[in-house]
């Protein structure tokens, strides 16, 4: 008889598994394992977790199949695959070789330093004793049962830790100003962003643990999760979680015997983009209009309901058990000297590799580009690296061997925001870039002071004079001067960080804005309304391809005699030009 | 009252320079004006809270922009209200209210008394240099009183404001989001609400004006005559608006002892009664079945006579008396003193108590 061995299965389940059809996968893995008898045929003992995002959702649904130790991915996995991995890999031991993941994902994953995306991936999100098996809530009573509140400050200033969500503000100085203030009520408030959406699927217990213990250290006895109602799965896990740990009485009265009290309770957001930013999502709470309210005074004088409030985003509060838990020191060894730590980012573009990263603080944007992004997709050279979403600043390929952190980031006239990270490459646009993000800008403003109200939409019709070649010199000086007016004027962040992209834009690509200004061209040929495409009559071989592909009936021609095209019926789509084999299609 | 004064706390100050001593808590726009330096400021009025949303009274505190109607003083603060770099941040604001503006002061009913035409003139911005879309909107509100024309609005917010946080209404609201966030009632029904007005007094454009005003006659032309409202026993100080001998609006004053400005549809818009050719102008008494003009003399005497033959066939408690509320305290003491003594019943009441 053949040795026991344990058979574990990791589905990923997080929101892009899920859509890959992961719950099918997974129910097809239990219900073949079932059927073949395998548990008592070969001795096996199998079990499934549904676990949360790896980061690689572009190769979901990712499946570990884990024999005696020994683990193995594979990657885009189907439901009608799974047959032949239960019956080549579980029961004669052969992997499927063909399906398993491959260099990029090694890559991909081993260049990060995972330390709050960790557990992602590994445990079963939806079981608090998956959490307690790796040491769980102990942070949490380590913090509340044998340590002061200003010594829960301490550490947390000490570790250096800073805001995830935007700003950068020292975590424990907030706390220790929040904790300060003479008022006895006192709320803290999790803001959960698009980008942590990962993190409360995929391990929703260290967001509540690390609210848990900022809520003991300001002695505030509600917390609040701020999220969107639609992003269902976050909610449902992070649902469940408090469900079971006010089962377990690390929330309710007289937390870990001590007399200190905890309740969470959910608020939800609606679609605006503006509902992220602190005081708006504040108002949003106390159901008002999320408009941002004036500071000072600052919520952590004056907050919810005029109490002092401590807000932080939920990649912040994930680091706290383990800042208490591994000791400040150890975190503050991870990252620079003023950034220390780790950051996720979604990387996304024009690079092979695209999802959601963790890095420590400092790495090069050429490391995360070529390391763990794999390089430039399709071989085109890359441009700018835009860091921080919408309002974040574009960084030029001369500047890759910065480091990424708060400090650079700020040098570089850009910020961590919402932790997007796009990679352009020399086919996209500078101009038509940024006017894509001021578009999203100027709709999500909340509407309440001119400078970001009108400023930002007449910053985008000053970008689409641009692109559409109806600008003239003077127009850069007046998108310059709005910028100004924008970044000192505004009420709140969107409207002061709004101009980022052009400003960064207009320093780095200045040659490029004059193309479209001066010359009416634009260089990556991008710009419709400035480019033109026609035949190159020696290259063309009469193929007719383009003549078959192009949708406005713009190209003429004989089989096998060079083609033309009616500058006037073009439509400017780029069919023709991409179809080409001969390269005989110009654009200009 | 100074004894208060001197126990509050004080701090000092610089304003451009000027050295200043001011009780803690007050803002930097009102410690300003307290010492006759204007900051202009589109948002912020003394019965409502500051929301800073305008960004228009911005000064330089220590050499950073704030907004001074939301930043109180502080010891040793370095206030600068007119620095050309405030001045010019200042101006590209209002530059840009101005560029989704109808810039149609000509026929505006606001002119001369409007907040924004005011700024566009000291800053001399006759066309605006970030200029634009502007917002257009073609539906019109239906209400009777007011005339809402939300391509001048702001969105300064003080109607907002005023109809939640001091008439406790909040008929309107901000919908929609960026350029066209908009105020108006739900789900942009027309405005179904008390028409106190208090918003069209606040109103520092001609986004919102009297119906009724509209072409009798703007600000300077007017002779203004302050008097007591009739309406009710409130006594509320109320300002005619006259021209041609004809009363065209009415407003109040903020420094009104009794209403502090503040006033209600009656006596706000229902001035119309006062020039109509419906009004009563003298007594009329039913004569075989149609009413006909008498003298006072006569119709007091024809109803002295009636009561006294229903109290002689009836008794006193035949009678009942129900006295108004637009007669003043006194009239009313007098009334019922009447009712009591002369008629000889208690059946007094009021309309105020139904
Ligand atoms: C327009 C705008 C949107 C924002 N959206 C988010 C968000 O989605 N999540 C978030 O945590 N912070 C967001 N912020 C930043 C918050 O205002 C706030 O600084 C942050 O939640 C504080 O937490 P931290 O100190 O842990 O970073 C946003 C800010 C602005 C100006």
């Amino acid at each position: 008889m053949i040795e026991q061995q344990t058979v574990t299965i990791k589905v990923c389940l997080g929101t892009a598994g899920r859509a890959s059809g992961g719950a099918d996968v997974l129910s097809i893995f239990q219900k073949l394992i079932q059927l073949n008898g395998i548990e008592a045929q070969i001795d096996k003992k199998c079990s499934y977790t549904k676990v949360g995002c790896r980061g690689f959702c572009s190769k979901d649904v990712l499946v570990d199949v884990i024999i005696n130790d020994q683990k193995v991915t594979y990657q885009s996995v189907k439901p009608t695959m799974v047959e032949k991995i239960v019956t080549e890999h579980i029961l004669k031991g052969e992997p499927v070789a063909d399906w398993l993941t491959k260099e990029d994902y090694e890559s991909f994953q081993t260049k990060q330093h995972k330390i709050v995306l960790g557990p992602c991936g590994e445990i079963d999100p939806e079981s608090i004793d998956d959490y307690l098996g790796m040491k769980g809530y102990r942070a949490a009573e380590k913090a509340i049962s044998k340590m002061r509140r200003d010594e829960v400050i301490k550490k947390v200033i000490q570790s250096g830790l800073r805001g995830r969500g935007g700003s950068g503000f020292s975590t424990g100085t907030k706390w220790e100003i929040c904790k300060s203030q003479a008022d006895s009520t006192k709320y803290i408030i999790c803001n959960v962003g698009e980008v942590n959406r990962p993190l409360a699927e995929g391990n929703p217990h260290a967001i509540i643990e690390g609210l848990l213990i900022g809520g003991y250290a300001i002695g505030s006895e509600k917390g609040f999760i701020y999220i969107r109602e639609r992003y269902h799965l976050s909610v449902e896990r992070l649902r469940l979680a408090i469900t079971q740990a006010k089962d377990k009485g690390f929330i309710g009265r007289n937390i870990f015997g001590t007399d200190f009290c905890f309740d969470i309770e959910f608020s939800f957001g609606t679609e605006a983009f503006i509902c992220g930013e602190e005081t708006a999502l504040m108002e949003s709470i106390e159901g008002k209009r999320a408009m941002p309210r004036v500071r000072p005074p600052f919520p952590v004088q004056k907050g919810l309901w005029g109490k002092p409030t401590v807000i932080n985003n939920a990649e912040t509060f994930s680091n706290i058990p383990l800042i208490i838990g591994k000791g400040a020191r150890w975190f503050s060894s991870i990252g620079t000297k003023e950034s220390t730590g780790t950051k996720v980012f979604t990387l996304s573009g024009k690079v092979k590799n695209v999802g959601l990263v963790e890095i420590p603080m400092g790495m090069p944007f050429r490391d995360i580009v070529y390391g763990i992004g794999g390089g430039m997709e399709s071989g085109v050279a890359l441009k700018a690296v835009q860091v921080g979403g919408p309002s974040g600043g574009l960084i030029p390929a001369s500047m890759l061997d910065m480091g990424l952190d708060y400090e650079n980031l700020s040098k570089l006239g850009s910020i961590v925001g919402s932790g997007g990270m796009v990679v352009f490459n020399e086919d996209d646009c500078i101009v038509s870039i940024t006017k894509f993000f001021m578009e999203f800008l100027q709709r999500e403003s909340c509407g309440k002071c001119p400078p970001c109200r009108i400023g930002t939409k007449r910053m985008l019709e000053l970008l689409t004079k641009i692109t559409e070649g109806r600008a003239e010199y003077n127009d850069l000086a007046t998108l310059e001067r709005l910028s100004g007016l924008m970044k000192t004027s505004s009420l709140c962040g969107l409207g002061r960080t709004a101009s980022n992209p052009f400003i960064t834009g207009l320093n780095h690509f200045r040659d490029e804005y004059l193309a479209h200004v001066r010359e009416k061209k634009c260089p990556a040929g991008v710009c419709t309304a400035l480019i033109t495409f026609s035949i190159v009559e020696d290259r063309c071989k009469g193929c007719t391809l383009c003549k078959k592909v192009c949708p406005a009936g713009a190209v003429s021609g004989e089989v096998k005699k060079p083609h033309r095209i009616d500058a006037a019926a073009c439509i400017k789509c780029g069919a023709c030009f991409k179809a080409c084999k001969f390269k005989a299609i110009k654009k200009q | 009252m100074s004894n208060d004064r001197e126990k509050q706390k004080t701090v000092r100050l610089r304003i451009n320079s000027q050295v200043i001593d001011v009780p803690e808590g007050r803002t930097i726009l009102e410690a300003a004006k307290e010492i006759g330096i204007y900051i202009p400021a589109l948002c912020n009025h003394p019965m409502i809270s500051q929301s800073g949303a305008c960004r228009v009274c911005i000064v330089e505190v220590n050499g950073t922009p704030v907004t001074s109607c939301t930043t109180l003083v502080e010891k040793d603060m370095e206030v600068i209200t007119n620095s050309p770099y405030i001045e010019d941040l200042r101006r590209d604001t209002i530059d840009l209210i101005l560029s989704d503006h109808p810039y149609d002061c000509m026929v505006c009913q606001k002119t001369g008394e409007c907040e924004l035409q005011e700024l566009a003139y000291s800053y001399n911005i006759r066309k605006p240099l970030f200029s634009g879309e502007r917002r257009i909107y073609d539906k019109k509100d239906g209400n009777r009183f007011i005339e809402r024309d939300m391509e001048k609005c702001i969105l300064c917010g003080r109607c907002v404001k005023i109809c939640d946080e001091v008439q406790g209404v909040g008929a309107i609201d901000f919908a929609y989001k960026g350029f066209g966030t908009k105020v108006c009632p739900p789900f942009e029904r027309d405005l179904d609400c008390e028409f106190c007005g208090q918003c069209v007094m606040a109103c520092p454009t001609g986004a919102l004006v009297g119906r009724d005003w509209i072409g009798k006659g703007r600000y300077w032309k007017i002779r203004e005559v302050d008097t007591t409202c009739s309406y009710c026993g409130v006594g509320c100080s109320i300002t005619l608006h006259v021209k041609n001998n004809e009363i065209i609006r009415v407003s109040s004053r903020p420094d009104s002892v009794v209403n502090k400005g503040l006033l209600c549809v009656k006596g706000r818009f229902g001035y119309g009664f006062i020039s109509s050719p419906d009004r009563l102008k003298q007594p009329l008494i039913r004569k075989d079945g149609r009413l006909k003009a008498a003298s006072w003399e006569e119709a007091l005497d024809f109803a002295a006579d009636k009561l006294k033959k229903i109290k002689e066939a009836h008794g006193p408690d035949a009678i009942t008396g129900l006295s108004s509320a637009r007669c003043t305290t006194e009239e009313n003491y007098l009334f019922q003193k009447f009712m009591r003594a002369a008629v000889g019943t208690n059946n007094v009441d009021h309309c105020a108590r139904l």
